[in-house]
């Protein structure tokens, strides 16, 4: 499971590294980042699926299988 | 190293309030229909709005009146989406839907910058206070918001019936907000009630809101000054000494941001507190749930945000233009409600119910798009500690009489008094 954030769209709610702090960080100025490749690691796919239901301005894609 | 002379200056237009315009005549008195007379200064709207949107929703979604010189009130959330991103139609000039609107030559800054800034200007201005706000940042300030609530808790000992609203929900914001800008402890009540007056604009004339507005500028303006002698390590130091495109803030601009962070911190978020326990109180499955399963609280936090979004905004129509069927004219407000949006079936499951193990909750209690609410990090965790405080200290609450809670706050709606039996 992979999963990406439009940067244009992310507002800086931080709903998704509220939820998901194993999938999600925030930079200095609040906005969600995705550290590294963007592959969620495994057995945190419950609360990534939920960080992506959870945004506020859906700025999040969930590629599942990836 | 030169002094900072900004704020010697005349900078100010003395009177500049004169400019501020009313169209048409003034109207008031209860709302007839509220699909084409709606006015969120009825005593009805803030006392129970939610059956008036659905039923607007039903049969009006963009509802008008001739009030306030003119205004729309959609309550889909896709028309109340679409409005909040669409920053070239929509302007954030004024934010405040009174019988007055602010002079176009307020722009770009506006009175209470970056809420009151359309882009381009708005994004550099916001930037500025980003880092002031993020959950990192406002984590340092939990440990004593968290004394601070345990602090009202113990006084309230002795009580059997206290007002949650007035002794705990409204004391909190004022003290953390308080804190964070740098404002002396002892004008903290001093510093609500300006702020509680301000957000009080709607209901008051011209005249009253030119003196009231004077009064906090007055206040202001002395406190920036007491900063410039003597620096501190806060907020109003930070705007200070904060560079927009490599020059230092205009002193307007200085002002009308720490007068934005008194005004958009307080009644707010108290409100959001305050309503949280009103359903608790009212409500003791969801107590006694809560209490049970403290880990649920983040959760049960945001069903409440949803359900009660306490924050209404406004917007200004820039130019007259057919929008989504209806025929909007230059100048016209926009009474732009998350609490609506936040209640449509077409969004969300059982919209009407406080489901407090909701998940993938997609509210828009804080905004959306550029002007997302700044301090929402800030809010959620008050929110959070004064509900997990309360909630530790008392677990048992109840409504003493439901017909004595009070609603009030015009785009900031909660309860003002909300007498509750804790023992």
């Amino acid at each position: 499971m992979e999963v990406q954030i439009d940067s244009g769209r992310c507002q800086g709610h931080g709903r998704c590294y509220d939820i998901a702090p194993g999938v999600f960080g925030e930079d200095v100025e609040g906005y969600g980042n995705v550290p590294g490749d963007g592959t969620v690691p495994t057995g945190n796919e419950r609360e990534a699926r939920l960080a992506v239901a959870s945004c506020p301005e859906r700025a999040i894609t969930l590629i599942e299988g990836a | 190293m030169t002094a900072d002379d900004r704020f010697n200056k005349d900078f100010r237009h003395s009177d500049r309030d004169r400019f501020h315009v009313s169209r048409g005549k003034i109207i008031t008195g209860p709302v007839t229909d509220w699909a084409t007379d709606f006015s969120h200064l009825d005593p009805r709207w803030s006392a129970d709005p939610f059956p008036i949107m659905d039923d607007l929703r039903q049969r009006c979604p963009i509802a008008h009146t001739e009030r306030f010189g003119g205004a729309w009130l959609p309550t889909l959330y896709e028309d109340i989406a679409a409005i909040a991103y669409d920053t070239d139609r929509f302007s954030s000039l004024g934010t405040n839907l009174s019988e007055f609107r602010p002079p176009r030559e307020l722009a770009p800054i506006g009175e209470a910058p970056p809420i009151t800034s359309d882009p381009p200007f708005h994004h550099g201005a916001r930037k500025l206070l980003l880092p002031a706000f993020t959950k990192t940042a406002v984590a340092k300030l939990e440990p004593g918001t968290r004394a601070f609530c345990h602090s009202l808790i113990d006084g309230l000992k002795g009580r059997n019936v206290v007002d949650a609203a007035h002794d705990y929900a409204q004391q909190i914001p004022s003290r953390v907000i308080g804190d964070l800008l740098g404002l002396p402890p002892e004008d903290r009540e001093r510093f609500h009630e300006l702020a509680t007056n301000l957000e009080g604009e709607g209901k008051q004339s011209r005249d009253e809101r030119i003196e009231h507005m004077g009064r906090v500028f007055i206040y202001l303006l002395a406190e920036v000054n007491k900063h410039i002698e003597q620096p501190r390590d806060d907020l109003i130091s930070y705007l200070l000494n904060a560079e927009l495109h490599g020059r230092k803030l205009e002193p307007n601009h200085v002002i009308g941001t720490i007068m934005l962070l008194l005004i958009a911190g307080i009644s707010t978020t108290y409100s959001a507190i305050g309503t949280s326990l009103w359903h608790l109180a009212g409500h003791p499955q969801d107590r006694e749930r809560l209490v049970a399963e403290p880990e649920l609280l983040p959760t049960a936090m945001e069903e409440f945000l949803r359900a009660y979004a306490p924050v209404t905004m406004a917007r200004l129509v820039k130019d007259d233009m057919h929008w989504r069927g209806v025929d909007m004219k230059a100048d016209d407000w926009i009474l732009l409600s998350f609490p609506a949006a936040n209640r449509d079936p077409a969004q969300f499951d059982r919209a009407d119910e406080v489901i407090i193990d909701r998940e993938g909750n997609r509210h828009a209690a804080f905004g959306l798009g550029i002007h997302r609410c700044l301090g929402s990090h800030l809010a959620r965790m008050e929110l959070r500690v004064a509900l997990e405080v309360w909630l530790e200290r008392i677990p048992e609450f109840s409504l003493q009489d439901p017909s004595a809670v009070a609603w009030g706050g015009t785009q900031a709606r909660g309860p003002k008094t909300l007498p509750l039996r804790i023992r």
